[in-house]
């Protein structure tokens, strides 16, 4: 009888182990990627691609390497479609905390725009980066446009809506 | 800089050494090579430009790269007519791997039209579709490019390492210990045309030519180290590198000067050029000085400022490497 209470009770504080285990990964794990139409005339045309740190240079080889001196702990990828044409891929790098974030959006984008995005956000003509939290966001389009720096804002707030 | 004229005249002597071309066709690639290089001390580099090349809307003119290539070749051969040209550089009866680079994803890789025409060519000259290869690492990478996978035997091949695997023994030279190659290059080509973008690179500094060689083993990023100095270098002396990849045909008609070698539209630039010749050493240090002439240009500071020269160039030139020179006054540049 004891005995029985005793596995009841263990075999309750497994599930409830596991359940918060899963919560927390499944938190960890928020898919960041609006899917095709979430926002007006962007569809997403690939699957999600995700790397761990470990394995980054199969993705960005030669451009990892800052990334995992950053704190880098995995990269997702997704490949997206403007009005069935302009092409345009985003980059979701989750790095281990804010400041990881910080240090990759400091390097060499002194020369853009500031935008209104996360905790920090700059726009070029072809390509939008903001950070919010322990998140790095990059979306570069693969033409330039007069339409282009407004679809991509469109996309980033998708994007930051969903961190 | 020498004249087109003295130019051609070297070549053309360089090419008399051979006597005939069906003597050179016996004698086999590497020495046809070697005999031109015979007549000139300095190793020859040509670069070849088309500030039209670029429609408005900023493709490619196909038609235009076609001619590009020519002139390019030409120059380089002595050799007006393209198809006698490419009998100068290629075996007809052997299997031609173009290695690409696809690596920096779509925007900044090499160009199918690039691919197209130069595949164009050697058809022509004689070599069959089925002996001719178009790989790189795997399907993306080929895919960045424009390119279809295609592994029918009987037309041209486009496939990766992802499809044909790599040795399982290692190779060695220096520090590059331990990379396995890609079996494509092992064992499937018998002579590789190098196709590679010309960009900057976070790491080396600059990648073109001999960098591209990172595409032919399975873990790349275990010579990152340094800067990736002495792994480019210690790469290309590996024998099979050293003796198989023999010409460049380099695209720089699209290129990053910064932020490399990912694609950053932000730094993106058209030098519209091609960039040709046998030593890859020489090739790598005239694209790094393009580079940093259009870094000048924008105000940015060197890559020995930015604490990234490609220190593997030199490294390369080096005695125990001994695999091309580096010092401009050893390089015969012509730019057409």
């Amino acid at each position: 009888m004891f005995r029985s209470k005793i596995l009841r009770l263990a075999t309750v504080a497994v599930v409830m182990a596991a359940a918060v285990t899963f919560i927390g990964c499944k938190k960890h794990q928020a898919d960041p990627f609006p899917a095709s139409g979430a926002i007006a005339d962007w569809q997403k045309t690939s699957d999600t691609r995700t790397f761990a740190a470990k394995d980054l240079w199969q993705y960005i080889d030669g451009d990892a390497e800052q990334y995992v001196s950053a704190g880098v702990v995995s990269t997702s990828t997704s490949d997206y479609k403007f009005q069935n044409q302009l092409e345009a891929t985003v980059d979701v790098h989750t790095m281990g905390d804010a400041a990881g974030a910080r240090k990759i959006m400091e390097t060499g984008t002194s020369d853009a725009k500031p935008v209104q995005l996360g905790d920090a956000g700059v726009q070029y003509a072809q390509s939008v980066i903001f950070r919010k939290g322990p998140y790095l966001v990059r979306i570069v389009a693969y033409e330039s446009t007069p339409g282009t720096p407004q679809a991509l804002l469109a996309l980033a707030h998708g994007v930051e809506a969903k961190l | 800089m020498k004249s087109r004229r003295e130019f051609i005249k070297t070549t053309a002597t360089g090419a008399l050494l051979l006597g005939s071309s069906a003597a050179a066709d016996k004698l086999g690639f590497a020495v046809m090579l070697d005999n031109q290089h015979a007549a000139s001390s300095k190793s020859r580099v040509v670069v070849a430009r088309d500030t039209d090349l670029h429609g408005q809307d900023g493709q490619l003119d196909e038609k235009r790269v076609l001619a590009l290539l020519d002139r390019a070749i030409a120059t380089y051969t002595g050799h007006d007519k393209p198809v006698e040209a490419w009998k100068r550089i290629v075996p007809m009866d052997k299997v031609i791997g173009l290695k690409v680079n696809g690596l920096g994803g779509k925007g900044i890789s090499t160009h199918a039209a690039l691919v197209m025409a130069v595949c164009e060519r050697l058809q022509q000259a004689g070599v069959k579709a089925g002996n001719i290869l178009v790989w790189d690492r795997n399907a993306r990478d080929l895919q960045a490019c424009g390119l279809t996978v295609s592994t029918d035997p009987n037309r041209i091949r486009v496939y990766g390492s992802d499809v044909a695997g790599f040795e399982t023994e290692p190779a060695a030279f220096g520090l590059a210990v331990n990379v396995k190659l890609a079996k494509i290059l092992t064992r499937e080509c018998d002579m590789v045309l190098n196709l590679p973008i010309l960009k900057d690179h976070e790491m080396a500094g600059v990648t073109f030519a001999m960098k591209n060689m990172y595409g032919v083993v399975q873990h790349p990023n275990e010579l990152h180290a340094a800067g990736c100095n002495p792994g480019v270098a210690d790469l290309n002396c590996i024998p099979v590198v050293r003796h198989k990849v023999r010409f460049t045909i380099g695209d720089a008609m699209t290129s990053v000067y910064d932020g490399g070698p990912g694609f950053h539209p932000e730094r993106l630039w058209q030098p519209s050029a091609l960039i040709v010749g046998e030593d890859r050493v020489a090739l790598d240090q005239t694209a790094w000085q393009m580079i940093e002439r259009k870094r000048a240009e924008v105000g940015m500071p060197t890559l020995e400022g930015a604490g990234r020269p490609p220190r593997y160039i030199a490294t390369a030139a080096d005695a125990a490497h001994g695999l091309g020179v580096n010092d401009p006054k050893h390089i015969h540049l012509l730019e057409v």
